[in-house]
């Protein structure tokens, strides 16, 4: 097959989506307070910048907490959803896979003033907690999404072969299903830890005085000397979202793989 | 077989699946349902100084309003402001609103169609998982650190202008590219692009290659199979993609916050202001609720217009 065409339109067409991460380190590692051309040679000084602002470290310090149990807890609904609506039939299955899935398509600022009002009406002051709540709702889909593919090339006779070899279905669950979907959870566990650490919405809304990164970085942008630090911050967490999302890619992969289900490729 | 009509619930299989199902319900009812209920109620409440008067009307839609503050002990009236519908500020926006998200709908699926065209009918399928991981990739990395990007990119040092000031086309930098409504139509585009393709590769890769070849063995050119046998196979894909791009966008904050400028402002910062810094609650919950009601108007008619599309793929 040819398709010369659309190829060097697809090869433009990524050009255009990777533009700003590429420019991206290129002015981190520039020598200037402004972000503009011409460059103006070569400094690891924004880099070593990162190290002593105080602010910084603790807005890093909550984004992983809120990550790591965002990410633990939305997978945790994810395989319940994912594997309710995989393997049983019940009633007003349609309308509830539909109200969890609604973030996926909701705008956030919806989500998230609908949520503050919520939390102020009963009085939950703004934490850390208030945003691990609205980041589990944003990372639950996506947790779904990817969980889906995992539990629905499960086969249901491996299942079965355990009942009859004598296994509770708690027992049938950790021995024979857990093993088989387990990459699709680790998968799970490192996209929605990714989507929580880059979430802004969400945080600038419920984090109260706390300072997530985002919120931080948002801060930030309003202070131009501050900025060649901000890239060098964003150059690190692009990485480390690429490094992630490899893994994550990988696992995915290994698990459908594992249960014989055909990947499509994509997480959604 | 089940002779009795009645079965028994506990253990069986809706039960199970119930049960199975009932942590992530509860949390999404709980958290999600029941606050996107409460700020249609809030929408119909009085705007009090820190808190909110239970007291129904519709001026937070329509009219003119009252806020109030507790003066020792008692409510007055403190500020008049006007109801959505009947602010000129809110309309503007609204319709700015409205306006930017269809345009960036458009713009984004047609971008998109021919890269979800040529991933799904001309790469390898060996291939094809490592060209969707290279298309959503800028997707899942720092959302306000791209934003900021396009505005380095756009802006009078940015690469755009510095390229065309070397190569002597222009003698000193464009300003008409950041701080308006086509720098926040550019970066959302960007945005959103991995949304638009995966929907519409996933709708292409279900296409049974056989009717294509159908097409062509009956005469008809390249582009005719194309329109009449792939694309209408392909509609289910497209029309999620307008969705899922269409719905958020309208209520994106970041990208109208930085590169808008005052002419690019959108809803969402509207929204942003009466919740944060006016602390109107009930203004900021009509406003809401009046976009997503016009999201939703035009997401329906968008349905309705393409049902045909929809019904042939049910089967």
């Amino acid at each position: 097959m040819k398709g010369g065409w659309f190829r060097g339109y697809t090869i433009f067409y990524l050009i255009f989506l990777y533009a700003p991460i590429v420019l991206l380190p290129i002015f981190a590692f520039n020598n200037a307070t402004t972000i503009a051309f011409p460059l103006n040679g070569f400094t690891t000084i924004w880099f070593s910048k990162l190290w002593d602002d105080p602010a910084l470290h603790q807005a890093l310090k909550n984004s992983l907490i809120i990550g790591c149990s965002a990410a633990v807890i939305s997978t945790c609904l994810g395989v319940f959803a994912s594997r309710a609506s995989s393997r049983y039939a019940f009633p007003f299955k349609t309308p509830l896979m539909g109200l969890i899935m609604l973030p996926l398509v909701m705008p956030d600022i919806i989500l998230a003033v609908a949520l503050l009002t919520v939390l102020l009406g009963i009085g939950m002051p703004l934490s850390l907690f208030t945003v691990i709540l609205g980041h589990v709702l944003v990372c639950t889909p996506f947790s779904i999404a990817i969980l889906s593919a995992a539990f629905q090339s499960l086969d249901q006779s491996l299942e079965e072969a355990a009942y009859d070899l004598g296994e509770t279905p708690i027992s049938a669950f950790r021995l024979v299903i857990l093993p088989l979907v387990l990459p699709g959870i680790i998968s799970s566990l490192l996209i929605t830890f990714t989507i929580s650490l880059d979430e802004f919405i969400m945080a600038f809304f419920l984090a109260g005085n706390e300072n997530t990164l985002p919120v931080y970085i948002f801060g930030q942008f309003r202070f131009p000397q501050n900025v060649p630090v901000i890239l060098a911050l964003g150059t690190i967490l692009v990485c480390l979202s690429i490094a992630l999302l490899a893994t994550a890619e990988y696992f995915r992969r290994r698990g459908l793989a594992k249960t014989g289900g055909k990947g499509t490729g994509g997480f959604l | 077989m089940q002779s009795k009509p009645k079965v028994r619930f506990r253990g069986s299989e809706a039960a199970n699946g119930l049960l199975m199902i009932s942590p992530t319900a509860i949390y999404a009812i709980l958290l999600l349902a029941a606050p996107l209920g409460m700020i249609l109620v809030y929408s119909f409440m009085t705007d009090g100084y820190l808190q909110i008067i239970p007291k129904f009307q519709l001026c937070n839609y329509f009219g003119e309003c009252h806020s109030y503050k507790d003066v020792n002990g008692v409510l007055t009236e403190s500020q008049t402001y006007k109801g959505v519908w009947s602010d000129p500020l809110a309309l503007t926006l609204m319709w700015r609103s409205l306006m930017i998200s269809m345009v960036v709908t458009a713009v984004t699926v047609l971008l998109a169609f021919p890269v979800a065209y040529y991933v799904s009918f001309y790469v390898a399928p060996s291939k094809k998982s490592l060209w969707l991981f290279l298309i959503t990739i800028p997707f899942w990395t720092s959302y306000l650190i791209r934003v900021f990007l396009w505005k380095v990119i756009l802006g009078t040092g940015g690469p755009i202008n510095f390229g065309l000031l070397e190569i002597g086309l222009i003698q000193e930098p464009i300003t008409w590219l950041l701080y308006n409504v086509n720098s926040v139509v550019i970066t959302l585009a960007h945005a959103y692009a991995p949304f638009a393709i995966l929907p519409i590769f996933v709708s292409l890769e279900k296409i049974d290659r056989s009717f294509l070849e159908a097409g062509r063995d009956l005469g008809e050119s390249p582009f005719m199979t194309f329109w009449r046998v792939t694309l209408p196979l392909a509609m289910p894909g497209v029309i999620s993609s307008v969705l899922i791009v269409f719905i958020p966008t309208i209520g994106d904050y970041v990208t109208p916050s930085l590169v808008g400028g005052p002419e690019g402002k959108m809803v969402a910062n509207l929204v942003e202001l009466n919740y944060k810094k006016l602390d109107n609650y009930p203004l900021g919950s009509a406003l809401a609720v009046s976009s997503m009601a016009l999201v939703m108007a035009v997401s329906l008619l968008f349905l309705f217009l393409n049902r045909r599309f929809l019904r042939g793929n049910k089967r």
